[in-house]
């Protein structure tokens, strides 16, 4: 019988007016509607979404605590295997995690796993107290090199076991890519980013911010001058690439890294704000992953009509399915199985166009995705004043050239075991740094797996 | 954190001061920079490093104060204390690194212009305190714009002073200066620097360029996290895209596209007040120099 209930539509913005402004889109589950959502739930023995969630969330046992003992005690459920869900419940591909693998969706729809789980969070942090931890003042240290979902999962997991942890970050905001990366209009940065974050720091851990490691101060002296006896290196993949074709040193082609962290990290958006912004009457963003769309659905929020191009079909679009149908919404226009291959200037050297070319699907490549193939002839002219890049981050190499020991790979990923060990002892890591730029929740898996292997390391040292 | 301990006004619009920042004097070295913000909705501002104080926590930055955001820092008075100051940034210059005996062997003039004398001091008294001699250069528009000329004094072999106007050392242009000093001085030179606005080094490179004297240059390109990320910075170096942050801030001055960087220095000048001034330059039948007509 429950089975007939249809998904529970989630609330949102209009799509007209939210494409004037940054608020959140989404307006997430009343308790009402998460209950009905919740029953829709077939709470099945081999609970498939389990298996198919980086971090293996025991969903059922979640919604069903929802059902019969109400939020906190689903809150406590979720909290064993995942400490952020506000923000995984936001930002997650739960398509092609946990929803993609639910029963229901074999025929029909999904439960709406990635909305109860926002529900859950964010009744969490308006009611649950932060844990009080008290530390004594000569347990080890240990410490964690940037406060993105990794270093803060890792550092609220030390903390609980009784480690006196510090976090070093490198900008001015904590948060890593929450707070620079992914929009306002997705992720509320006072609302929840901050929040998440003061949760951390009152389990007694301490943040220092504007310290850039392998520069303000680097490993060797965190662990033989200043005492620490771990670190974890959760520094992400902030390094943006260009595609190297001509013209991409025009005035108006920046990165999505660039202009993300410009309107959410230095709200260039606000007035108030001293950060500029330029956008123009037309930006093309190229790529198709989740920055692309958060750079688009951002420059049409700045007033631009705005533009991807992306070298395979829709059906290849690495974003969030959420976020492709949202920026459809909003009006953004899709230029797909498109590659540029010159940016075009005007006689000052600005941006005046993009020259593109048509692509054609070829045969599958290792990734199992059709490769795209250039359409000879076919080359056409995209008018815009702005060129967002948004075709991928990798690590930064700072730490790795800094570092004594600490081994990369070909990508520039450090190279750690599936705990999080790197090749130097004492040094843990996990997150986009390892993996290169992936998701939110399987950062903050790596986090606590870290967090789990430094306890064992520090043990075996006593 | 990161108060102001000491402020004093250099010259018009050009202002010193030494920041609380342990962390970042102990790590610090010649050729690196800082960024500094001022307020919650402040703008995140590169600066190169002047001077700095291991044993006193401190390190010094000259800031000139053209816009909104570098009159806010300049604003602060000593106990008051800036938002953030993150640093030190970018490479150390080359020679700190490079063997002693070979920088010694070395004839070096650095050449300053403006408030590039306050990031040129560092290097030249770090140079000093490794026993090597080194000539400088200080360019500016008038006497009363003249900074860091009496600490230079104190760490340079041969100091020179230029002003546009004569008022004070050489009448005319560093690059004439230079010349003067090479042609009709007897003086050579193995290797300059040049820090200073990007046309002085645009010119000071194509002017050492005949000479075949090997020019090292410190790009101050816009940024915002300075550490990699945005890709702002971006400059070509010998044909290939370099970002200035983490690659820079110093390279070869011959094989700087400074045309490009100008360029992308005025990124972010409003459209209105770049068209205002490209008309006014153009009513004044002028042929502008710095590249806004670009």
């Amino acid at each position: 019988m429950v089975n007939k209930i249809p998904r529970v539509p989630v609330r949102e913005q209009d799509p007209i007016i939210r494409a004037t402004n940054f608020e959140e889109v989404c307006y997430g589950y009343n308790r009402e509607e998460a209950l009905l959502e919740a029953s829709r739930c077939l709470n099945c023995k081999n609970p498939r979404c389990v298996a198919a969630c980086p971090v293996n969330i025991k969903i059922p046992d979640f919604i069903k605590a929802l059902q019969e003992e109400g939020e906190a005690a689903a809150a406590a459920v979720i909290a064993e295997d995942s400490s952020l869900p506000s923000i995984c419940g936001r930002v997650c591909p739960q398509e092609n995690q946990c929803e993609g693998a639910c029963v229901l969706g074999i025929k029909g729809e999904a439960v709406a796993i990635g909305k109860l789980e926002r529900y859950v969070g964010d009744w969490a942090l308006d009611n649950v107290e932060g844990e009080e931890v008290v530390l004594s003042p000569d347990a080890p240290k240990v410490a964690v090199v940037g406060s993105g979902p990794a270093g803060l999962a890792c550092a609220a997991d030390l903390a609980k076991m009784g480690y006196r942890v510090t976090i070093f970050e490198a900008l001015h905001k904590f948060g890593g890519v929450l707070s620079y990366g992914i929009p306002e209009f997705r992720l509320p940065k006072d609302r929840i980013v901050a929040r998440e974050v003061e949760k951390v720091r009152r389990l007694g851990v301490e943040m220092e911010r504007d310290t850039i490691v392998g520069r303000t101060v680097d490993i060797d002296t965190l662990m033989d001058t200043e005492g620490y006896e771990a670190v974890f290196i959760g520094s992400g993949a902030g390094l943006p690439r260009f595609m190297n074709i001509p013209g991409e040193n025009l005035n108006g082609v920046v990165s999505a890294n660039e202009f993300l962290t410009r309107a959410n990290l230095m709200k260039a958006y606000d007035e108030a704000s001293d950060t500029p912004i330029f956008v123009g009457e037309r930006v093309v963003v190229v790529g198709g992953g989740n920055v692309a769309m958060d750079a688009v659905r951002t420059a049409k929020r700045l007033g631009a009509e705005s533009v991807i191009v992306y070298r395979r079909s829709q059906a290849e679009l690495p974003a969030r399915r959420e976020e492709v149908h949202n920026a459809i919404e909003e009006g953004i226009e899709f230029q797909m199985l498109t590659n540029p291959v010159e940016v075009l200037g005007d006689e000052r050297g600005w941006v005046r166009g993009l020259r593109c070319v048509r692509m054609e699907l070829g045969e599958p490549d290792e990734s199992g995705r059709r490769s795209p193939v250039e359409v000879a002839g076919s080359e056409f002219d995209v008018e815009c004043q702005t060129v967002i890049m948004a075709l991928g981050t990798s690590p930064n190499p700072l730490i790795v050239s800094t570092t004594e020991g600490l081994e990369s790979n070909r990508r520039g990923c450090l190279v750690a075991t599936e705990e999080g060990a790197t090749t130097r002892e004492g040094v843990f890591a996990g997150g986009d740094a390892v993996t290169g730029a992936a998701t939110v929740i399987l950062a903050m898996g790596a986090g606590r797996k870290a967090a789990a292997a430094i306890d064992k390391y520090i043990r075996s040292k006593e | 954190m990161f108060k102001v301990l000491y402020k004093k006004e250099l010259a018009e619009n050009i202002t010193l001061m030494n920041i609380e920042a342990p962390r970042v004097a102990r790590s610090a070295k010649p050729g690196q920079f800082v960024i500094v913000r001022v307020g919650d909705e402040g703008e995140r501002i590169p600066l190169t490093i002047a001077d700095y104080s291991v044993d006193e926590g401190w390190v010094q930055i000259v800031i000139q104060s053209l816009g909104a955001s570098t009159r806010k820092i300049v604003a602060l008075e000593e106990g008051d204390s800036l938002t953030d100051f993150a640093g030190p940034l970018g490479n150390p210059s080359d020679f700190v690194k490079e063997p002693m005996e070979e920088v010694r062997a070395r004839k070096m003039l650095f050449i300053a212009g403006g408030v590039g004398a306050a990031p040129v001091y560092p290097q030249v008294k770090w140079l000093r305190e490794q026993g090597v001699e080194v000539d400088v250069i200080i360019g500016a528009k008038r006497k009363d714009m003249l900074i860091f000329a009496e600490q230079m004094e104190a760490v340079a072999s041969d100091l020179y002073i230029a002003t546009d106007d004569g008022s004070a050392g050489f009448h005319g242009l560093v690059t004439d200066l230079m010349k003067d000093l090479i042609d009709n001085q007897g003086k050579k030179y193995d290797q300059v620097v040049a820090i200073g606005p990007m046309i002085m080094m645009k010119f000071v490179a194509l002017t050492t360029k005949p000479y075949g004297i090997k020019t090292i240059v410190s790009l101050n390109s816009i940024m915002v996290d300075g550490t990699g990320m945005c890709g702002a910075c971006r400059v070509t170096v010998a044909g290939r895209t370099r970002f200035a942050c983490v690659e820079g801030p110093e390279f070869d001055g011959h094989e700087v596209d400074f045309d490009e960087a100008m360029r992308r220095q005025g990124m972010y000048k409003s459209q209105e007040a770049r068209a205002a001034a490209i008309a006014a330059e153009r009513e004044a039948g002028h042929k502008c120099r710095i590249g806004l007509d670009k």
